[in-house]
């Protein structure tokens, strides 16, 4: 039975889409999404705790032994991800009730929840599986129920811009596939175990190289890599705010998943560092910091501005990823946890003062800061959490991805970063100071703080940034692990 | 709709027959070529091609578009559902040689239920893509 934990934690939520859309208008479809979601948190922490204590678990689909079957194949990086996954989607479910109430036109409420539990178990099945194929399939499962969940935002944008990442991720996904399929045709297997002990055979072949491009391409388009990134700022801007919240926080951690997994599982160390492939991530991790965080302070619509600070944020791990030493690539998993914990508080803010006055444009939200202070507290606490001030969890990121930086002497990195950080004060002190400093427009209404069910999430995630700033042993600890079990060394 | 009666006499003649070959294509898949997404896709255009000459109105009486919401989910829940009986069963998950007597058995009655589940839901689909795009503007 203990193997199965990995297994349901994709059926579940898969089982339950189906069932949620054809339940009756109503409350109910929010309820199961609920219990399913809370079961599949529950479930991942099991896993995770069954990977740090007895090992790897390896679960044969049908029954079919790898590398011929499908094989589930969980160590301390998957779980890890996937434990950020469903926990995130667990914390977003009872925001989502009010929220999704206001939102959403009624009749399409089961199917909402019923292509977020889609949603979640694509997320889950990139996580839990050991399949290169596996992992396109969960990818397009999960791409394709975000489009259509963005595509129900309030605004007419909001179609356009899911069509605009419709386009952009259905491209990354087929540069995937077809790097996949050259890499196939070499190696002739897609178990990722069973590929990694055959590439350094065929590394050398031009076909490998051109796989190995299509697929970093592929995946830096669904990670929206700068320069890659212009779909995600739509999509985030315009779909609903759950939707938001729930993207930002779990969609490009599975895509830096992703790509972690294959630069340093599936092929061989020697063979990223023969590419340009880390001084490109380097390069785009730089580019994306300055670019996105100057985009982020001139943005007018909030979750715009949050959105780019996401791209930002991207590239932050895509420099760990690209120092490619045990130090930086654990700096980019802990950010990736952390970066979670801290859009995902501030896209809930923001989602609350969507619920109270319909609108989040900079000249439109002035001085409701006093109108609803706690949720004013979450965007300040949030904001110093994206600053990286101490005793925030995004002080832990910066100060490890800072350290892996120094390591390798890369001085103009650890100024990009601390550079960053600046910029970082720049856009959310603009925040700041419109929902606090500036006095209040002439509301013919009067504001009122957000209801308690949009606040109490959002504080869980607050107290997290705080708790995960002070209590560094439980996410530095599994993301070192996780470094350790990739198999990356510092040089 | 303005009778057609060309149309009409064929579309009946042909629209029994296209059914007949989906079930074919759908049961003697795992015997032939063939298989539930074909399936699902030829049974679906006896249906579209009914409305086509019918008139949506016809074919929604036929198949009410709320049942076909229903027929969408319960065909992904045939698929996940089996998995979840070779589960019970005290196998992997979708380790169909549980199901039968014999490992072959198993192995035909699990595939063939899987692709039933896949029929279904290719076929519910295809309608209800093919009623959202007719019905644009008809409310």
């Amino acid at each position: 039975m203990g193997n199965n934990i990995s297994l349901l934690l994709v059926v579940i939520p898969l089982i339950a889409a189906p069932v949620v859309a054809v339940l009756p208008r109503g409350r109910l479809p929010w309820a199961v999404a609920l219990l399913v979601t809370s079961l599949c948190a529950v479930l991942a922490g099991m896993q995770l705790w069954a990977v740090l204590y007895d090992g790897v678990i390896s679960y044969e689909l049908g029954g079919w032994a790898p590398p011929w079957g499908i094989e589930y194949r969980i160590d301390a990086v998957n779980a890890f991800v996937a434990l950020i996954v469903a926990a995130i989607a667990a914390i977003t479910l009872p925001y989502a009730l009010l929220s999704v109430e206001q939102e959403i036109p009624e009749e399409k409420i089961p199917l909402f929840y019923s292509a977020l539990l889609l949603c979640l178990t694509g997320l889950l099945g990139i996580t839990q599986t050991g399949d290169i194929f596996n992992v396109f399939v969960f990818l397009e499962i999960s791409a394709l129920s975000s489009y259509a969940l963005i595509s129900l935002g309030r605004e007419r944008q909001a179609l356009t811009s899911a069509y605009q990442y419709l386009i952009m991720g259905t491209i990354g996904a087929t540069f995937f596939l077809i790097g996949v399929g050259l890499i196939y045709s070499q190696t002739g297997t897609l178990n990722m175990q069973d590929m990694a002990t055959i590439l350094p055979g065929v590394a050398h072949l031009k076909t490998v190289d051109t796989g190995f491009a299509f697929i970093m391409i592929g995946i830096a388009l669904k990670l929206a890599l700068f320069p890659l990134h212009l779909w995600l700022p739509n999509a985030y801007t315009y779909a609903p705010s759950v939707v938001t919240v729930f993207l930002a926080a779990t969609a490009t951690k599975v895509a830096v998943y992703v790509m972690l997994r294959i630069l340093f599982t599936v092929f061989p160390h020697s063979f990223a560092l023969a590419t340009p492939a880390e001084e490109l991530f380097i390069m785009a991790g730089i580019a994306s910091i300055i670019v996105a965080s100057t985009y982020a302070i001139y943005q007018v619509d909030v979750k715009k501005l949050l959105a780019y600070s996401s791209v930002a944020q991207i590239g932050y791990m895509a420099l760990g990823i690209g120092f490619a030493s045990a130090t930086g690539v654990t700096a980019a998993l802990i950010h990736l946890f952390n970066h979670a914990l801290m859009k995902g508080a501030l896209f809930m803010a923001v989602g609350a003062i969507i619920y109270r006055i319909g609108a989040c444009r900079m000249d439109q939200i002035h001085g409701l800061g006093r109108a609803m202070p706690w949720t004013f507290g979450a965007i300040v606490i949030g904001g110093l959490s994206l600053i990286g001030v101490p005793g925030t969890a995004g002080f832990i990121s910066k100060w490890y991805l800072v350290s892996a930086a120094l390591e390798q002497e890369a001085w103009i990195s650890v100024a990009v970063i601390l550079f960053g950080s600046l910029l970082a004060v720049v856009y959310m002190g603009k925040l700041i100071e419109a929902l606090y400093f500036k006095p209040a427009t002439d509301s013919e209404k009067e504001v009122t703080e957000a209801p308690l069910l949009l606040l109490a999430p959002t504080w869980v995630l607050v107290f997290a940034n705080i708790y995960f700033g002070l209590d560094t042993n439980l996410t530095v600890g599994l993301a070192e692990t996780a470094a350790a079990t990739l198999g990356v060394v510092n040089p | 709709m303005k009778p057609n009666l060309i149309l009409h006499v064929v579309a009946k003649f042909l629209i029994p027959l296209i059914i007949l070959f989906a079930l074919y294509v759908q049961f003697h898949g795992d015997f032939g070529p063939g298989g539930g997404f074909q399936a699902g896709v030829i049974f679906s255009a006896a249906l579209i091609l009914y409305s086509l000459v019918f008139g949506l109105d016809a074919a929604e009486q036929i198949i009410p578009p709320q049942w076909l919401r229903i027929l969408a989910a319960l065909g992904v829940v045939i698929y996940a559902g089996v998995g979840v009986i070779t589960l019970l069963l005290g196998g992997n998950y979708l380790d169909y040689s549980l199901l039968g007597s014999s490992q072959i058995a198993g192995q035909h009655l699990g595939i063939l239920l899987v692709e039933l589940g896949v029929g279904i839901t290719v076929a519910a689909v295809m309608l209800i893509i093919f009623f959202a795009f007719a019905g644009r503007g008809r409310t």
